[in-house]
């Protein structure tokens, strides 16, 4: 790299601007590769349940516990909150509100991205680091179909099921929450939240949970999956744990924005 | 201890989280298996002001149906109403139907008195009688400005 001095700090400027159009045109034709990988045959069936059970079943002790504890603090608020306007009544409206549209959607990706996300990140990079993709894509084995397809697929059915589970479990911890320790009517905890959660609320929750199972998969294999294109040459053990930092980060920020765009749309 | 295989995991994950999607699609997202056992009814209101698709019907306090939709009548102003009532109630032709709700800041529903008529109403007919929703700011404000005028 030839840099002259007196223009430097615009070459950099622009350095910054290239990678990032290089990088987002890239991330963008991966995810449509494997879209399109995922949808034609012939299917890696094994491949998939191998990675449902490593993003979903593996999960499933780490969500059953964040949901139901989420359920019980949330609901320990709402109560002190709701007794101050004399309206326990709609503790169990509030609980599965919050639950259903926002904090279930949220808590879950976050949850799958670190402790699922940051392996599939660090996985593939590793696979790149060693020359595997090189060495499958000699054996003409496509790498999207081979590597990336199991575990996209496996994100899109895995979250949305991990949700359900978290969102039952949050309704329980709050029923016992409210119901048990505080001592709110049981019917009216559970009649207010099946009267007051609309399938659009459903709708936008499980929308939430698709695309957030997409995004994380993505973000985190496209990371590994092109370290070797780092611009900082991200290519040992060193790069590969910034790259895993850096996938974290990067699809936490994309999913909490996402999330609110989805909100704003589906309000 | 034996090993759990992948698809044993993988199975009891899977039926775990439909077993749970399955229960929050049928007790709040409303998806009901079995269409056959319930019949449209309609009903024009004055107002219904916070009335949702959704909302309960009830006659005496007991859940008989729901609102199934919510349209305006571009020629009258007023609000259509369709609910669907469980086919094991029938109404009379004078029953009347009137949105309320349960307590201050509580859901909006159709209460639905009975009548006295022998007519009873057959699927997709008009309840004649019937009571806008009470908004309660109109009533304070009356309250308020009655002694003024």
């Amino acid at each position: 790299m030839t840099r002259s001095g007196r223009y430097q700090s615009i070459e950099v400027l622009g350095e910054r601007v290239l990678d990032f159009v290089k990088d987002t045109g890239r991330f963008g034709l991966f995810l449509l590769m494997s879209g399109f990988y995922a949808l034609v045959p012939p299917y890696e069936f094994k491949g998939i349940v191998a990675q449902i059970r490593f993003i979903g079943s593996r999960s499933l002790f780490l969500v059953v516990t964040a949901g139901t504890f989420i359920g019980m603090v949330v609901a320990l608020q709402f109560h002190d909150t709701l007794v101050r306007f004399g309206s326990v009544g709609l503790l169990g409206s509030a609980v599965g509100l919050s639950l259903v549209r926002e904090l279930a959607p949220v808590i879950t990706g976050l949850l799958v991205i670190g402790r699922a996300g940051s392996a599939i990140c660090s996985e593939i990079g590793i696979m790149r680091v060693e020359h595997q993709i090189d060495a499958l894509e000699c054996m003409a084995i496509d790498p999207y179909r081979y590597l990336i397809v199991p575990r996209l697929v496996a994100g899109i059915i895995s979250v949305p099921l991990l949700g359900a589970v978290f969102i039952v479990c949050g309704i329980l911890g709050g029923w016992f929450v409210g119901v048990v320790l505080f001592g709110v009517n049981q019917g009216a905890y559970f009649q207010g939240m099946y009267e007051t959660v609309t399938g659009d609320d459903l709708a936008m929750g499980f929308v939430k949970f698709l695309l957030f199972g997409i995004l994380l998969v993505w973000i985190c294999s496209a990371k590994g999956f092109f370290l070797h294109l780092d611009p900082k040459g991200a290519f040992g053990a060193e790069g590969l744990g910034r790259t895993t930092t850096n996938a974290v980060v990067l699809s936490s920020i994309l999913l909490l924005f996402f999330d609110y765009l989805i909100s704003a749309l589906m309000v | 201890m034996r090993r759990i295989n992948t698809e044993l995991a993988v199975g009891l994950f899977i039926i775990l989280g439909v077993g749970c999607l399955t229960f929050l699609a049928v007790k709040m997202g409303n998806l009901r298996v079995n269409h056959a056992d319930s019949y449209p009814v309609q009903a024009s209101f004055a107002s219904i002001s916070g009335l949702r698709e959704g909302a309960f019907v009830e006659v005496a306090g007991v859940r008989v149906g729901r609102v199934t939709g919510i349209a305006l009548d571009h020629k009258t102003y007023a609000a259509e109403v369709t609910m669907s009532i469980d086919n094991r109630v029938r109404l009379q032709e004078d029953a009347i139907a009137s949105v309320r709700s349960t307590g201050i800041i509580g859901d909006k529903f159709v209460k639905i008195t009975p009548g006295g008529s022998d007519v009873y109403l057959q699927p997709g007919e008009s309840l004649l009688d019937t009571e806008p929703s009470i908004s309660l700011e109109e009533l304070i404000s009356k309250y308020i400005f009655q002694g003024k005028d």
